[in-house]
């Protein structure tokens, strides 16, 4: 199902959504096991919730007077993009190092000459 | 190409490997001295480290500074508990954000491989709450950048 992109940008441009989404990818949870790290008020988190729900990036399901949420499929698929890039800023780190690896052996190679 | 590996272990670790062409005692180096450090362990683009202290014996400071080169950035500390020289470093951590983080417990091994090495960095938190905290801030982080680039991206294409 495609979403609308300007609803999953605003969703998204949201500091505390994010991490939200963040929390989320590792499991499911209510409304207050989200409030409680965050220091906001469950009305507050619904709201957020709700955009998120709106933007398609999350689910919730009923059980009881509970609503638990968590990750809709596509926003998975998104996550791992995500932990890739993480990912990528630590290869990134390795690939400069490869590269002054390179150049301490060349300086060595002229020393021993 | 995909020489690292980044994995969660356990409850608590984070294990991260990679392997290079130069051999152990040209890695190890590049671990403990800072004018090298500065070179290479400067994270996303256009941020520098402006400050490296690395007291390279047990119980030497370790102190870095990132800059974004507009006015933002934040500050590491540890502490080393023990090296051997070309085979092992094993340090404490923690990020100033500007809060301190739980200390994080790293062993970063080097091992020959070929003419080359392979590097395994443990990382030990003290629980797996912390170790989710570490894991989603840097997610956070990561997925900054990529709804900066998604959005550049799509600007390019003039289609938002």
């Amino acid at each position: 199902m495609r979403h609308d992109l300007d609803a999953t940008f605003s969703a998204l441009a949201d500091p505390t959504r994010r991490a939200i989404l963040a929390r989320l990818a590792l499991g499911e949870a209510t409304v207050m096991e989200l409030a409680e790290p965050f220091e906001m008020s469950q009305p507050a988190i619904s709201r957020h919730l709700k955009v998120l729900e709106g933007a398609g990036l999350i689910v919730r399901r009923v059980e009881g007077t509970k609503r638990p949420c968590r990750l809709a499929a596509d926003a998975i698929r998104e996550m791992d993009q995500w932990l890739n890039m993480l990912r990528e800023a630590l290869a990134r780190n390795y690939d400069r190092l490869d590269q002054v690896l390179a150049d301490m052996q060349s300086e060595q190679g002229k020393e021993a000459k | 190409m995909s020489k690292m590996t980044l994995r969660t272990e356990g409850d608590t670790h984070v294990v991260v490997t990679r392997r290079f062409a130069a051999p152990p005692e040209a890695v190890y180096r590049a671990h403990i001295e800072p004018e090298i450090i500065k070179k290479w362990m400067v994270g996303p683009e256009g941020w520098t480290m402006p400050v490296c202290i690395n007291e390279a014996k047990p119980g030497g400071k370790i102190r870095y500074e990132w800059s974004d080169g507009k006015g933002g950035g934040f500050y590491l500390t540890g502490e080393f508990i023990s090296l051997e020289p070309s085979r092992r470093i094993v340090h404490v951590e923690r990020m100033h954000l500007p809060d301190p983080t739980p200390d994080n417990h790293v062993e970063t091994v080097f091992e020959p491989d070929g003419q080359g090495t392979l590097m395994t960095m443990r990382m030990t938190l003290p629980d797996s709450d912390t170790r989710t905290a570490m894991l989603s801030t840097g997610m956070e982080q990561g997925m900054e950048a990529s709804y900066a680039r998604l959005e550049e991206t799509l600007k390019a294409e003039g289609r938002y």
